[in-house]
């Protein structure tokens, strides 16, 4: 819907944000992801982040898979982004990184400081699992090829102000926006815990959870979620109504991470604000009705990341 | 196989230093530190103290910078750095990129270690910060099983220091925010997990309930120990059942695995707690210290003694100690 009110994100003289669809932190039957990803082709999207971020035991897709998904994107205008493991381990994890870092084709998004060891001297973006907390950080990577960062997810607005000012020239922000936040990695996987299976025969539990596996509290309220080996917020984050702020702060990319369903409509919701066509206020509105477990937004605000600014300060009920 | 200890005070330093350390660690008493407690680590003077003692007996002393400043509060990190220098530490234990190049640029002498906070479980990020900051160890994260350390060390160009005994955390370190998530502040943004400003203990008529930022962590009947409510350690409902979830209060000791971690080429042990008390850090180091020595004389027949284990299960968390992901079934 058109609104003629103060959010005309493009009367501002920054250049427009563009929208970016995060890896697929969950694990997905292979026709699944094929699916998802022959819907997400037409969407408004202006880059798309494709690979295994989360377990290397994760193969229902394989490099050549997701590498024959990134042609795809890419023959569909959209930019495309190679996402790597976070936590890197064993030998083989090694292997396959280096094979994604010297791939050639597309660029690549270093989610640990060994990917960015192997990536030195072409450009490469650096993930929100790499710690970038100030602007010597970012100048000191900048001179190694960073071209794009992803801000911390548990740093505030404020704080991404003063990085913004201290951000080297050439290299571009992206802000995670929308989807249930990763909030830790682990050598143990939680997902197998939880069915008293051992990491070794896990039996791909993780394919049963297609947004992860609900953690509550004793008193019944939905806090965390299990995905496999990385623990993820229950609520989902949701800084749709801060697009007018992030364009003033100059902020280049917005992302938002994949869930299982109403994908279309969250994609379809933060173009049309980045367009104008639709008020920031209810567009959140719109958003809360498709998230899985309400939202939040308070690291942004500078305070404990579960709270909302929107809605009571304890976590969602169960 | 140096030993490594914890000293938050003064007191603490002297016991560690007493009882066999090879290096003792300590922070300044701000966020510059992953251990930023009321009441814990050193003014300046003090600090001088300490240094004086240990290099009187020819221990090592390390100095924790190990948590990531924002641009807002980049002078703090700045400073603590120069203050560094200034002592003449044997080491400067940091994680963020940004303080490791401000140091390896204004103090090139000054040797640099990497913090477990600096998050590297694999080779490729060691020679990352070996090229960049000529970093000389690192100490690594506690999710490693024995062989993926073994073949750390055969591939890193660095020293690498392991985690030996005390609280374990089960996520990768440096990137685990589920602190802040209830609570706004956590070991990177603020230098303290789960912090006791945000917790309350309640009676209540299904029993004592301990909460952090609100959020029920723990609830325990009558008779029950209740613990800290350190996040990953609480009880919590997955698919109907009601269990550590994440991680059972537990501490890790490795003792059982010292031939194998010195076969592996491990340049130093480390012992956690500098928030626990001087007798802790006494008792730890006492036993550490013999267990060395006797895995060192005769590696071969070295057995982690009866009366060092129960020693150190009575100053471990919930009176239980695992070998953490050292072993392929705790993972």
């Amino acid at each position: 819907m058109p609104d003629p009110g103060n959010n005309q994100l493009n009367s501002m003289t920054n250049k427009p944000i563009r929208l970016s669809l995060g890896p697929l932190l969950y694990y997905w039957s292979r026709d699944q992801v094929f699916d998802f990803y022959t819907q997400m082709l037409d969407l408004p999207l202006d880059i798309v982040y494709l690979g295994e971020t989360i377990c290397a035991k994760r193969t229902q897709l394989r490099t050549d898979d997701w590498i024959e998904l990134a042609e795809r994107f890419a023959a569909n205008g959209k930019q495309v982004v190679l996402s790597t493991l976070a936590l890197l381990e064993a030998e083989s994890e090694l292997i396959r990184l280096r094979r994604l870092c010297a791939n050639g084709r597309f660029l690549v998004e270093a989610n640990d400081v060994g990917a960015i060891h192997l990536l030195e001297g072409q450009p490469f973006v650096a993930g929100h699992s790499v710690n970038i907390y100030n602007g010597r950080t970012l100048d000191m990577l900048a001179r190694q090829g960073l071209k794009r960062w992803v801000f911390p997810l548990e740093l505030s607005a404020e704080t991404l102000a003063e990085m913004q000012d201290e951000r080297p020239t050439g290299v571009e922000t992206e802000v995670f926006a929308f989807g249930r936040l990763p909030l830790a990695y682990s050598a143990r996987c939680f997902t197998a815990r939880a069915h008293k299976l051992p990491k070794d025969d896990c039996q791909y539990r993780c394919l049963d959870y297609p947004d992860g596996l609900a953690l509550t509290t004793q008193d019944e309220i939905r806090f965390l979620v299990l995905n496999g080996i990385q623990t993820q917020s229950a609520r989902s984050i949701n800084l749709i109504r801060e697009l007018p702020r992030m364009r003033e702060l100059g902020v280049d990319v917005v992302r938002i991470s994949p869930q299982s369903n109403h994908m279309q409509s969250v994609v379809e919701t933060f173009s049309s604000v980045l367009r104008d066509e639709t008020d920031p206020q209810q567009a959140a509105e719109r958003l809360e009705t498709l998230v899985p477990t309400g939202t939040c937004d308070g690291y942004w605000h500078g305070g404990a990341g579960m709270a909302s600014t929107h809605m009571p300060a304890a976590p969602a009920p169960g | 196989m140096d030993l490594v200890c914890p000293a938050g005070n003064l007191p603490s330093l002297k016991a560690a230093v007493d009882n066999g350390a090879n290096a003792v660690y300590f922070g300044f008493k701000d966020d510059t530190n992953a251990r930023h407690f009321a009441g814990l680590n050193f003014t300046p003077a003090k600090m001088q103290q300490g240094i004086d003692y240990a290099r009187r007996r020819g221990v090592k002393i390390y100095l924790a910078l190990n948590t990531y400043p924002q641009p807002h509060g980049w002078e703090r990190w700045q400073s603590a750095v120069e203050r560094a220098a200034e002592l003449q530490v044997d080491a400067l234990i940091a994680a963020d990129m940004g303080v490791l190049e401000y140091a390896a640029t204004h103090h090139p002498d000054l040797n640099l270690h990497l913090s477990v906070q600096g998050s590297a479980t694999n080779y490729e990020a060691l020679r990352f910060y070996h090229e960049h900051f000529g970093v000389r160890r690192a100490v690594v994260p506690r999710v490693l099983s024995i062989s993926q350390v073994r073949h750390l060390v055969e591939h890193s160009p660095i020293e690498i220091e392991v985690f030996g005994f005390g609280s374990l955390c089960v996520m990768v370190e440096g990137r685990c925010i589920l602190s802040s998530y209830a609570t706004g502040q956590s070991p990177n943004t603020f230098g303290a997990c789960s912090p006791a400003s945000h917790v309350e203990w309640r009676e209540t008529e299904q029993g004592l309930e301990t909460r952090l930022g609100g959020v029920l962590i723990e609830r325990t009947g009558s008779g029950e120990n209740a613990g800290y409510p350190t996040l990953c350690k609480g009880r919590f409902s997955v698919g109907g059942h009601t269990y550590h979830a994440i991680e059972e209060p537990t501490s890790l000791n490795t003792l059982e695995l010292l031939p194998e971690l010195q076969a592996s080429g491990i340049a130093a042990i480390k012992i956690e707690g500098r928030q626990r008390s001087p007798v802790y850090v006494a008792q730890v180091a006492k036993v550490w210290r013999a267990a060395l020595d006797a895995c060192t004389r005769d590696p071969e027949n070295y057995r982690p003694r009866q009366e060092w284990m129960a020693e150190l299960g009575k100053v471990s968390e919930g009176a239980q100690t695992t070998l953490g992901a050292y072993a392929r079934p705790w993972q």
